[in-house]
């Protein structure tokens, strides 16, 4: 057990010390652009979190993508690169929201119909491209690209036909029995749009780090990403694995998809691909794969994205700095192995000099 | 007198462990000085020391008298130390020139000058009679010209002392004793040369002298032409030990494993295996000779159920299994030690744990209601590590990786043989290991048999079929060539019929 604390332990130092090392490049970028890079954090940061308010916009920006960040992640555990977490959660989203402009129900049940259909199509969404690659060794990045085209398409035909709204881009706004937020959590928050998405977030990270870590199928699964062909030779049927995967990874993202779509926002738009599911690469990425990492990256992504507005007006720094910080983050997520090495390399050398 | 390379009281600890104890190498000027060692016991740590990737944690180092401190591998070259690594580094579309001269090429101008690189390379291999085209691409050459390759790398760098490590593993018998023939070319113009190995005969061949150590520790080093491989066999491993497994003859019983005119497809879609038909009973051991490539893997996956078979029929204790999944065949009594042990074997990014139950987690105790139980899993690994003695850093939780081969391979077996399953089909179930481990997997094995199971040993070892089995299968372009007592044959007759020769007097 010892041994497993220490390596939850070095993963946080390295996301603590990834995320240091994006915003110290965020801030020569500052300087390099005339900027003061103090006053510019202080009002990014203030402006994720200064107030009960932004506080809650930050974690309604931020549960979108903690669902896509674990659909990510859940599907590389079985060796899966799951790029199709935007496609899923807009098609996710576009049948939760259908069910929520066509049914009429009371808010509990409609909701809980709601999610349920959004997990199913985020499902289906993911199981095609998982039973291709199983079945046909087609790879699932390409496959899962395509289908974010197919759902984008969809999308763009059948919600100006059946629901449209206000603009021809746009759905109706979705009811108030349809919305997951709720009245005495925005009022909590002083009337921020923070939902109860958070809490199926919350949940959905506390059943994939159980699902990965406690159950025979985390198991199966982990064996399968790892090597397929042990995963085989011990009797796991690796196919169904990767469909199995994929399904999970499908259901994750199309849940956020209906807390994208009548939580963080009231209608669903054509034309767009929800920019949470690539988003999630990098929350998953930053998380190290770990569902109580991507929670933390999600977190902090959140933050970001909620805050760029407020630096944007309060200084004459431009909201592509906290992009382009983003993007840094992620650079250095993904060159993690480098941190990691100069981690352990300090490591060794405060051991020998204790041994000395 | 003066050594070339001479390393004193060498000290490396790693995580706990001591690689290195306390060790002292000697190399005279000209000779073939033989690292002996089981896997583990830290050859390749002492040799890392030497070569400058490790840096020892007490000890020195002398080259030609001086003390060195050998800070990292160009340190190692320039005082003419060169390594041929066991896994070679090589750009495969770059021709052999290109390669040698790889990380200094000649160049005017920045323009690389490949022509007096490959004239001195043409030179060196003709002064050392290696035999290497210049202009050929690495893809197009055969593993043994690789090696020539690496050593040639070592020659143009103008290294006096050569670090073989494990050189024979890849290498064909014909290449093998072409290897001999060169590492002695190399002496006789004067270079040293230090190799690593576990493999008793390829000292006797070749070695000047040998020093082995074990567990980390200096036991020794003698004169190879004075003494026996056992004598050497036993300071390796530290005990008494037998080439010639310890069996009594025992009644066969029932049939466990019937395969009955079994024909398989391999990759390309040609029939591997052609009515294939045996026999392995309880109480038995059937072993498999064969030339690598001859339908033997076929065999076995469609035994295990890794493969289809086109047709015939396999049945496990009078269940015909043919057509059943391969948890369902564990369930029903069949274990299988891989070919493989890294590929199909052990999820390697697994701890030991998780892999001694990679099979039956599913099964109580290890889960219940799909919850797995980690007291129940620590246990059985445990318990498994410790009768089939797998060691390791760190217990039941070390990472299946961090093992070495020979303790990959006991965990395996462990875990197979404690399936209890009917039939253990074992395949190439001592290749690389050592002759400690060697002789107790042998054991294992012929304890699985006595204690009324069958076994089918697959093996391209002669010497393990002929050693370990009660009946020998020769199998040759995929089918049944005979079947003998292994107690009235020997391997010259098993030999030939490996060859495709058909014998009489079959059983």
């Amino acid at each position: 057990m010892t041994k497993f604390k220490i390596q939850i332990n070095n993963d946080a130092i390295i996301l603590l010390l990834t995320i240091l090392l994006g915003l110290l490049a965020g801030a020569l970028f500052m300087l390099a652009t005339g900027h003061d890079p103090l006053l510019g954090y202080e009002f990014l940061f203030r402006g994720g979190l200064m107030s009960l308010e932004r506080i809650g916009n930050t974690l309604a920006t931020a549960t979108p993508l903690i669902f896509t960040g674990l659909s990510v992640a859940f599907a590389f555990k079985t060796g899966l690169f799951n790029i199709g977490a935007a496609g899923q959660m807009l098609f996710g989203g576009f049948c939760a929201t259908a069910v929520g402009l066509t049914l009429q129900l009371p808010k509990p049940v409609l909701l809980s119909v709601m999610a349920f259909c959004a997990m199913v199509s985020g499902a289906l969404w993911a199981a095609l491209p998982g039973w291709f690659k199983a079945k046909f060794n087609v790879h699932e990045v390409v496959s899962t690209i395509m289908f974010n085209w197919i759902a984008y398409w969809l999308v763009y035909y059948f919600v100006p036909i059946y629901f449209k709204g206000a603009f021809e881009t746009e759905s109706r706004n979705i009811p108030l029995e349809a919305s997951l937020r709720s009245e005495w959590l925005s009022q909590l928050f002083n009337g921020s749009y923070i939902n109860i998405g958070l809490f199926l977030a919350l949940a959905a990270v506390l059943i994939s780090a159980f699902l990965l870590q406690r159950t025979t199928l985390g198991f199966e699964l982990k064996a399968v990403g790892f090597n397929r062909y042990a995963a085989e030779y011990a009797g796991i049927n690796a196919s169904r694995s990767i469909v199995f995967s994929m399904m999970i990874a499908g259901a994750l993202a199309g849940l956020g998809g209906m807390t994208l779509y009548s939580g963080y926002a009231t209608n669903i738009q054509i034309g767009v691909l929800p920019s949470q599911g690539i988003d999630g690469i990098a929350v998953a990425l930053l998380g190290a794969n770990s569902p109580w990492g991507v929670l933390a990256a999600a977190l902090f992504f959140g933050t970001l994205y909620s805050g760029k507005g407020f630096m944007n007006a309060m200084t004459s720094i431009p909201p592509e700095i906290a992009d382009t910080i983003i993007a840094t983050i992620i650079y250095f997520a993904a060159t993690n192995v480098l941190i990691r090495k100069v981690l352990d390399k300090m490591k060794n050398r405060n051991r020998n000099q204790g041994g000395n | 007198m003066e050594y070339v390379v001479e390393m004193r009281g060498i000290r490396k600890e790693f995580e706990g462990i001591i690689a290195n104890d306390g060790i002292t190498l000697a190399v005279k000027q000209g000779e073939i000085h033989a690292l002996l060692g089981e896997n583990g016991a830290g050859k390749s740590t002492l040799m890392s020391i030497l070569f400058g990737l490790y840096q020892p944690d007490g000890g020195s180092i002398f080259v030609r008298g001086q003390q060195v401190h050998i800070h990292n591998p160009n340190v190692a070259y320039e005082l003419g130390i060169g390594m041929v690594h066991q896994h070679f580094k090589l750009v495969h579309n770059f021709t052999i020139t290109e390669n040698i001269i790889l990380g200094q090429e000649p160049h005017k101008l920045g323009v690389v000058n490949t022509v007096s690189a490959a004239k001195r390379i043409k030179e060196l291999s003709v002064r050392y009679g290696l035999n290497v085209d210049p202009d050929a691409k690495i893809e197009d050459v055969s593993v043994g010209m690789q090696q020539r390759v690496e050593i040639l790398k070592m020659l143009y760098r103008n290294a006096q002392v050569l670090i073989f490590d494990e050189p024979t593993g890849v290498l064909t018998p014909q290449e093998i004793s072409e290897l001999m023939k060169i590492m002695k070319n190399l002496v006789t113009e004067g270079k040293s040369i230090i190799l690593i190995t576990h493999k008793l005969k390829e000292i006797k061949a070749a070695a000047d002298r040998c020093t082995v150590i074990r567990r980390g520790q200096y036991v020794g080093t003698v004169n190879v032409a004075a003494t026996s491989e056992k004598e050497m066999a036993e300071m390796m491993v530290g005990r008494q030990i037998s080439f010639k497994v310890a069996k009594e003859m025992r009644e066969p019983g029932d049939v466990l494993l019937k395969i009955e005119n079994l024909t398989v497809l391999n990759n390309t879609k040609v029939a591997a295996l052609k009515e294939f038909s045996l026999e392995v009973h309880s109480g038995e051991i059937v072993g498999v000779a064969g030339v690598d490539g001859n339908g033997q893997t076929e065999l076995v996956e469609a035994i295990t159920g890794l493969r289809k078979s086109e047709s015939g029929s396999v049945w496990l204790s009078g269940i015909e299994i043919t057509h059943m999944t391969i948890k369902q065949r564990i369930n029903a009594g069949l274990a299988h030690v891989p070919e493989d042990r890294q590929k199909h074997g052990l999820v390697l990014d697994y701890s030991i744990e998780d892999n001694m139950v990679l099979e039956i987690y599913g099964r109580e105790p290890f889960s219940k209601n799909s919850l797995l139980n980690r007291t129940a899993i620590r246990q059985y690994a445990e318990e498994i590590m410790k009768h089939f003695d797998v060691r390791s850093a760190q217990g039941p939780v070390t990472s299946a990786r961090s093992l070495s081969g020979g303790n990959q391979q006991k965990a395996i077996i462990g875990r197979e043989m404690s399936l209890n399953p009917k039939v253990l089909i074992a395949v190439q179930p001592t290749r690389g290991l050592d002759v400690g481990s060697i002789e107790y997997i042998h054991k294992r094995l012929v304890a699985q048999r006595d204690a009324g199971y069958a076994v089918l040993l697959v093996s391209l070892e002669l010497d393990e079929i002929l050693n370990l089995s009660d009946r020998i299968a020769v199998i040759s372009n995929g089918e049944l060539i005979g079947l003998v007592n292994a107690a009235e044959t020997n391997d010259i007759k098993v030999g030939l019929m490996m060859a495709g020769v058909r014998r009489e007097g079959q059983v």
